[in-house]
C-alpha cells in the first residue's frame, strides 16, 4: 500500500479565499445543560460569510492556572450575518475550552476563519439524514438550517448518553426536521438498532444523502448503508492543528482515494470530507 | 523616510521580516498581502516524495510547541512545476529551503532547485544524516563542512545555512558553513524535545519526540545567534521565538541582519505585518534611518571576550 502525499485536488465546497484574524466581542457564554456551553460573539460581517462544515480558529485567553497556547479549531454552530453573530457550542475538554469558559460578556476573544471545507448540499438531493452524537450535533446544526432554506426534507438522529443530554433538539425541530432520538440509557443508540431505524427511513421515503461527523462507530455504519444503497455521504472530521491555515501539515488524516491511501489537511481538504473516502480510526 | 531594507550577501531585502520554513506556504495569501515580506521562505522539500510522520504531529507545552512533521514532501518535480511559478506573481525574493539524507542527495536536490525564480537556497543542515547515524549534518563542525562543500559546489545560487540548537559546538559549527561555502546562517531550527500525558503515559508525539518552537525557545537562539554573528563575517539570519517587535530588535542588536517569524504566525497569523508595521514606527519614534542603525548595535564591550568561554555551556 503506497502513501501518497497531500492531495490538493478541490474539496467539496471551495474554501473562502479571503479569511480574516478578528477580534470579536462576546455577548453571551452560558452553560446549555452539565456538559456543553454556547458562546455568542458580536461579529462583523465579513467574517459570517460561511458554509455549514466550517470552522474558525479560537485564541483562548491565557488565565491564572490556564495558559493556552495553540489557537483551538472550533466547528461553527451557527452563523447569523443579517444580526451579525457567531456562535459556538462547546464542551469543556482541556485547558483551551476550560479557558474559553472564563469568558464574559463585553470580553474580546480573537479568531481566524471561516477556515476549510463545508458541507455540499447537492440541488438533487432532497431527503436528507443527520447522523450525530453529543457534541457533534453542534457541528450539523448550521448544515439544517441552510438545507431548511433550501427547502430540503430533514431527518436527525440524535444520539446521547441520556435524554437529558441530548442537545439542539428544538433547534432541528423548529427547522421541521423529523427527530429521531436514541440514547445509551434507553438502550437505543446501539449499532444494531441504528441500523434497523436507517434501513426503515430508506425503505419508506429514501435518502439522498447522509451527514455524519465524530464517531468512528457512526462513520462505518453510514459507509456500509452508503455502500449497500448507493447513497452519498459526507463527514466532518477533528485532528490536532497548530495553524488551521494548511501551512504546517499537522492536521492530516488518512484517506482512501483511486490511486491508494492519500494524507489529506483536516483544515484545508476538510475537515468536511466524502463519507467513503474517510478512514476509520 | 525610514529605509527598513537589509543585504542579505547579494540579495537586498525590501525588510528583515520573513517566514521561518515550515509555517508559511501559499495558504497564508488567504489572510495577508505576502508581497510585504522580505522574503518567501517554503516548507522544506526533498528529492522524492515523502508522507511525513505518524499524528499526533503536534502538542503545546508551557508557552510553546512540539512538532514533528517529518517533512511531508511533493518532491522537486512539484517545486519546479507548481511552486516556483505561483511565486512569480510576487516580487519577494523565493527562498526554498532543502534537505537531504545524505550529502550526494542533498546536493543532487540543490543543482535540481537552482532554477529561475530562486533567490537563495535554504540548506535544511539541521535534519538526519542518515551516513552518521541519523546525526543531524549542522551537529557537528566536520559534517557541516563536508556538506557545504557539496552543497557549495552544486549551485551558483546564494546558500543559506540553517543550524541546528541541538550542538555543543555552536561557533565551530558557524565557522565550518562559512568555510564551506554559506552565503548567510540561519541561526536557528528546533530544538529536540519531549512531553508525555501522565494519564496515558503515552509520549504526546506520534514521533515521541519534536522540535521544540515558540517563545521559550527564544533565550537559547538568541545566544546561539549572537555566538554566531561574533564568529562569522557572513551574514545571520535570527530564528526562534520571535512573536513581537520587542524580539526582532533583540536579534538585531544581536548582531542578525534579518529574521525569521515562525510559530508566532500560528498563533496570529498577521504578525509579521504587524510586525513590519511597528518595526517602521519604532524607527521613526528613535530617530534610525536605516535597519544598520541597529544590526549588531550590542553594548557588549568588554565583556564579549567572554564569548569565548560561553563555549562551555554549549
Amino acid at each position: 500500500m503506497t502513501v501518497a502525499v497531500v492531495d490538493v485536488t478541490p474539496g467539496i465546497v471551495p474554501a473562502n479565499e479571503q479569511v480574516f484574524e478578528t477580534e470579536c466581542q462576546v455577548i453571551s457564554n452560558s452553560p446549555v445543560n452539565n456538559d456543553y456551553r454556547l458562546l455568542v460573539l458580536a461579529a462583523p460581517a465579513e467574517i459570517l460569510n460561511c458554509t455549514p462544515g466550517q470552522f474558525f480558529h479560537l485564541q483562548c485567553p491565557v488565565r491564572e492556572g490556564l495558559q493556552p497556547y495553540l489557537r483551538r479549531p472550533m466547528s461553527i454552530y451557527g452563523y447569523f450575518p443579517e444580526k451579525g453573530e457567531l456562535q459556538f457550542l462547546y464542551k469543556i475538554a482541556g485547558t483551551g475550552t476550560a479557558a474559553l469558559a472564563t469568558l464574559a460578556p463585553g470580553e474580546p476573544l480573537n479568531v481566524v476563519g471561516p477556515l476549510g471545507q463545508g458541507f455540499d448540499i447537492r440541488d438533487d438531493w432532497q431527503n436528507l439524514l443527520l447522523l450525530a452524537r453529543g457534541v457533534g450535533l453542534a457541528t450539523l446544526a448550521p448544515l439544517a438550517l441552510e438545507a431548511h432554506k433550501r427547502g430540503k426534507t430533514l431527518t436527525a438522529i440524535c444520539s446521547a448518553r441520556s435524554p437529558e443530554m441530548l442537545m439542539s433538539i428544538d433547534y432541528f425541530r423548529d427547522l421541521g426536521a423529523n427527530i429521531i432520538t436514541v440514547t445509551d440509557s434507553e438502550e437505543t443508540s446501539g449499532l444494531e438498532n441504528l441500523e434497523k431505524l436507517i434501513e426503515g427511513l430508506i425503505a419508506t421515503n429514501g435518502i439522498d444523502a447522509f451527514y455524519t461527523c465524530g464517531s468512528n462507530r457512526l462513520l462505518k455504519l453510514l459507509q456500509t448503508l452508503g455502500a449497500r444503497h448507493n447513497i452519498s455521504g459526507q463527514i466532518a472530521l477533528e485532528q490536532q492543528m497548530a495553524c488551521g491555515l494548511g501551512m504546517c501539515q499537522c492536521c492530516v488524516r488518512s484517506f482512501q482515494s483511486p490511486t491508494g491511501i492519500v494524507h489529506k489537511r483536516v483544515c484545508k481538504e476538510g475537515p468536511v470530507f466524502d463519507l467513503q473516502e474517510a478512514m476509520g480510526w | 523616510m525610514v529605509d527598513l531594507s537589509v543585504q542579505i550577501g547579494d540579495l537586498r531585502l525590501k525588510n528583515p521580516i520573513m517566514p521561518a520554513s515550515g509555517t508559511f506556504s501559499e495558504d497564508l495569501a488567504t489572510m495577508l498581502d505576502i508581497n510585504t515580506l522580505g522574503a518567501l521562505v517554503t516548507k522544506t522539500i526533498t528529492h522524492g516524495i515523502r508522507q511525513g510522520n505518524p499524528t499526533p504531529r503536534v502538542c503545546e507545552v508551557a508557552g510553546s510547541m512540539l512538532n514533528s512533521i517529518g517533512i511531508p514532501s511533493k518532491g522537486v518535480d512539484y517545486f519546479r512545476n507548481v511552486t516556483v511559478p505561483y511565486y512569480q506573481a510576487y516580487d519577494s525574493p523565493l527562498v526554498v529551503s532543502i534537505s537531504g539524507n545524505t550529502t550526494d542527495e542533498f546536493a543532487q536536490l540543490c543543482e535540481a532547485v537552482s532554477v529561475p525564480g530562486v533567490a537563495a537556497i535554504e540548506v535544511n543542515i539541521s535534519c538526519p544524516n542518515i551516513e552518521e547515524d541519523g546525526k543531524a549534518f549542522a551537529m557537528r563542525p566536520s559534517s557541516t563542512l563536508d556538506v557545504m562543500r557539496k552543497l557549495r559546489a552544486a549551485t551558483d545560487l546564494p546558500l543559506w545555512a540553517k543550524l541546528t540548537p541541538n550542538t555543543g559546538e555552536t561557533s565551530d559549527v558557524a565557522r565550518a558553513a562559512q568555510e564551506g561555502g554559506a552565503d548567510a546562517l540561519v541561526v536557528c531550527n528546533t530544538m529536540l524535545a519531549m512531553s508525555i500525558d501522565v494519564q496515558s503515559r503515552k509520549p504526546r508525539l506520534g514521533n515521541l519526540m519534536g522540535g521544540l518552537s515558540g517563545p521559550s525557545l527564544k533565550p537559547i537562539a538568541l545566544r546561539m545567534a549572537y555566538q554566531c554573528a561574533k564568529a562569522v563575517d557572513i551574514p545571520v539570519i535570527g530564528c526562534g521565538g520571535i512573536s513581537t517587535t520587542e524580539d526582532v530588535l533583540e536579534y538585531l542588536i544581536a548582531g542578525a541582519s534579518a529574521v525569521q517569524v515562525g510559530t508566532a504566525t500560528f498563533i496570529n497569523p498577521t504578525a509579521m505585518i504587524r510586525i513590519i508595521a511597528e518595526l517602521e514606527a519604532y524607527m521613526v519614534a528613535y530617530n534610525f534611518s536605516k535597519m544598520t542603525d541597529i544590526i549588531n548595535s550590542v553594548r557588549d564591550e568588554e565583556a564579549a571576550d567572554t564569548v569565548v568561554f560561553m563555549e562551555t555551556a554549549p
